[in-house]
């Protein structure tokens, strides 16, 4: 029977391994990906203190979070397309242009 | 009533400033010169009244102005015989001096001849305050704006750099003296609880004069240091010859005849007050005579025509102050009258002068113009004989008075000085006579080549025109007559001015007691003696005081006075002779004089270098520390570095800042994640 901790130390896992990948990988999309590991590893945290604590609160607002990663998705995809057109490149290193 | 005198120039001046620039010229002046006519009559109305009134004086109260605690300022007028006498001269020879520049001012515009006399009657409005204010404040009033109109017509040729300087110079070394002006007022009014001049003087008659530097005599110092800024005494006197490059009448309105009287005025308006600061007295003795004397040896060298005039009046102005340091009010009062008269007329016979030469100012460029100028000449020579104080002329009388007074109050020092200052003046008077109407002609030199146009070179001059011709011939017979209102016992006469005088220079019985009198404190012991005591002399022991002194005068006294008369009219004689050896008869030997005295000479006609000096002493200093520490110091440095140095410090570290802003993405991200682990950190160790 996995109990509470279990599920926050997965989750804790999965946010580490998306975190890294955030800061680690050369490539747009990669980066993406990793910051959806990293909101579902939040979701998983959010069901299971609710399953534990019996409300249903938790559920809820991953719909909400669910809901808002794929309207990032749908907006980061997009940017990315747009800077990949314009420096025919995915590296986040490229797009340094915007500073002081 | 007695609002309608000064607000009569007052209206003249508001119409003239607002719609003088579209009236031809006959309106605005002939407006000017109503409205001042028109203050002649009033004043004529109010000095009746006042004559008429049991107390010798009328007042009106228009409202109250300042109202705070104990410190109450009416608004209010009054007219004393000190005062008649003072608006009949500002609106009596005010208004030939308006007349006499409605020809001298033709050849101005339309606009700058409104503007002229726009100031003018503002001028005079600010006189007329002056002499009828009933308390310090309002006298004030008047002395500031009198000063404002001074700066304004003296630089009423402002697009010349040498007026625009004078006007200012005059400006400033009077505010200095008001400075004193108002420390004594304020002194007065901490001390006596009062500013009103019946009260300050009822209030001061009972205590005991004060021997030593007491209240009293600080205050007076203070208020004569600005009568020295007002009417042009060592030290603030320097500001007077250059005032002359103002419009001629000017010169003769303000310069000669009225506003320099201001500061003789205050002090005879508060002759009770003077008399109790005895140490006071003898510095006004002291700087007048001083002034007269220092005053009269450079008029004998100046050349500018209308600077020997200015010096002269600088003179004769320190003869009235030492009427007023010895005591002899009505006399110092009496001078100022007729000189009002003279010398009003020997400036606007110079600006006739001016005039017919086209601008031409420098004695050695005139001479000669005796013939071509017939009218002016005549003129002139009464008013030379008038200051020179030659019997029966007005001068004589006023200046004997003085003397006599000086003399018989035991200042034989000051009594001789003012003896030699006599000399002086018919000299330099007679040599200005001299220079400018005899002779031959020097002014189709090449030094008439002036702005204007050819009028001066032709070969006939034309004497002053009719409006002037009448403001001469008026004021002549005036220098003529004036002075037999006070003919003295000792030529058989009553000297009724002293008499008329007597009243404005004692306490007024019916003084309306105030209630801040209980209020004062230190106040000298004896209590209000009945009568008589409050007559400023009586208590000074000096034989020489304002009121009925001259009746007592014994025989043996009126002997000696007619002795000393006889003294003062050779002395002018002897200046008038020596005048006319050295520039009528034998003008080599002025100039070999002039040459084997030239250090002197130098020194006089330099102006003792008082100019320099104040340069070197007051201005440089002033102006070195300004720009060191008001402007370097404080300006630069302090003001500017605080405004710059906090721009300079937001925009240095907002650079180091900046750097921060990288435009790499995952710097950001490790940055937020820094913070979010830093900002949970702290919650999990808390």
């Amino acid at each position: 029977m996995p109990t509470l901790n279990h599920f926050l130390l997965l989750s804790g896992v999965l946010f580490a391994i998306g975190t890294a990948g955030v800061f680690l990988r050369r490539n747009l999309i990669t980066i993406l990906l990793s910051i959806e590991i990293m909101l579902n590893a939040v979701n998983i945290t959010f069901v299971a203190v609710g399953r534990y604590q019996g409300i249903v609160d938790g559920q809820i607002i991953t719909f909400f979070v669910m809901t808002v990663a794929a309207a990032e998705a749908a907006v980061g995809l997009a940017l990315v397309i747009a800077l990949f057109r314009h420096r025919e490149t995915l590296s986040p290193d490229a797009f340094t242009s915007l500073k002081w | 009533m007695l609002l309608l005198i000064p607000l009569l120039p007052f209206l003249g001046f508001v119409v003239n400033a607002l719609v003088g620039k579209r009236l031809p010229k006959a309106v605005s002046g002939g407006l000017a010169c109503a409205a001042m006519l028109g203050a002649f009559a009033a004043s004529v109305m109010a000095v009746l009244s006042a004559r008429a009134a049991q107390d010798h004086f009328v007042q009106q109260t228009l409202y109250r102005w300042i109202t705070s605690n104990e410190l109450q300022i009416p608004l209010a007028f009054r007219v004393d015989p000190l005062a008649s006498l003072m608006i009949l001269v500002i609106t009596g020879i005010g208004s030939l001096i308006h007349i006499y520049s409605t020809a001298y001012m033709h050849e101005e515009s339309d606009s700058e001849y409104a503007r002229y006399f726009s100031y003018l009657n503002l001028f005079a409005a600010f006189m007329l305050v002056l002499v009828l204010g009933s308390t310090f404040p309002v006298m004030f009033v008047g002395w500031e704006g009198v000063g404002l109109c001074s700066y304004l017509l003296i630089g009423f040729w402002f697009k010349k750099q040498s007026a625009a300087d004078a006007g200012k110079k005059a400006f400033i070394v009077n505010r200095i003296g008001d400075f004193g002006f108002i420390l004594g007022m304020l002194m007065l009014f901490v001390n006596l609880g009062s500013l009103d001049f019946q009260r300050v003087a009822a209030d001061v008659s009972t205590r005991a004069p004060e021997t030593s530097m007491g209240v009293i005599t600080i205050a007076t110092l203070l208020l004569f240091l600005g009568a020295t800024g007002k009417s042009a005494q060592i030290p603030l006197y320097t500001w007077l010859p250059d005032a002359m490059e103002g419009p001629t009448p000017v010169s003769a309105l303000i310069h000669a005849a009225t506003m320099v009287t201001a500061g003789v005025y205050m002090i005879g308006r508060n002759a009770v007050l003077f008399q109790h600061a005895p140490i006071t007295l003898s510095v006004v003795a002291g700087i007048g005579v001083a002034t007269a004397l220092m005053a009269g040896t450079i008029g004998l060298v100046q050349n500018d025509i209308k600077r020997v005039l200015a010096y002269s009046t600088v003179s004769q102005l320190g003869y009235m102050f030492l009427a007023m340091g010895v005591g002899a009010y009505a006399a110092g009062i009496f001078h100022l009258y007729t000189h009002a008269f003279f010398k009003a007329l020997l400036f606007l016979g110079s600006g006739a002068v001016i005039h017919a030469l086209a601008g031409e100012q420098d004695l050695r460029n005139m001479g000669g113009l005796k013939k071509d100028l017939p009218i002016t000449y005549w003129t002139f020579l009464i008013g030379a004989l008038a200051i020179a104080g030659v019997f029966p002329l007005a001068g004589f009388f006023s200046k004997d008075e003085i003397l006599w007074r000086t003399y018989s109050g035991g200042h034989t020092l000051l009594w001789a000085v003012g003896m030699v200052t006599a000399f002086l003046t018919a000299t330099y008077m007679f040599r200005l006579v001299y220079l400018a109407f005899h002779g031959e002609r020097r002014h189709e030199a090449p030094s008439a080549s002036s702005a204007h146009d050819e009028h001066a070179h032709g070969s006939h001059l034309h004497d002053a025109p009719p409006a002037m011709a009448f403001a001469l011939i008026v004021l002549a017979i005036g220098s003529i007559v004036a002075g037999f209102v006070g003919v003295p016992h000792a030529l058989g006469g009553s000297n009724r001015i002293e008499r008329f005088l007597e009243p404005s220079f004692e306490v007024q019985a019916s003084a309306p007691a105030s209630p801040e009198f209980q209020i004062t404190e230190g106040r000298a012991v004896p209590p209000t003696l009945p009568g008589g005591e409050a007559r400023p002399g009586s208590e000074g022991g000096h034989a020489a005081v304002a009121g009925g002194e001259g009746g007592h005068a014994a025989e043996a006294d009126e002997g000696a006075e007619r002795v000393l008369m006889g003294v003062s009219l050779g002395v002018a004689f002897a200046g008038i002779g020596l005048a006319a050896y050295f520039w009528l008869r034998n003008r080599p030997a002025a100039a070999r004089v002039a040459r084997s005295a030239a250090p002197v000479y130098t020194l006089l006609l330099n102006k003792y270098y008082v100019d320099e000096l104040y340069n070197a002493v007051v201005v440089q200093p002033i102006k070195g520390a300004s720009t060191l520490l008001l402007w370097r110091g404080m300006d630069a440095a302090l003001i500017d570095g605080t405004v710059n140095g906090v721009g300079r410090l937001v925009r240095g570290s907002s650079d180091a800042l900046r750097r921060l802003q990288t435009g790499s993405i995952r710097t950001y991200a490790a940055w937020l994640f820094l913070g979010v682990v830093v900002i949970l950190g702290w919650y999990l160790l808390h």
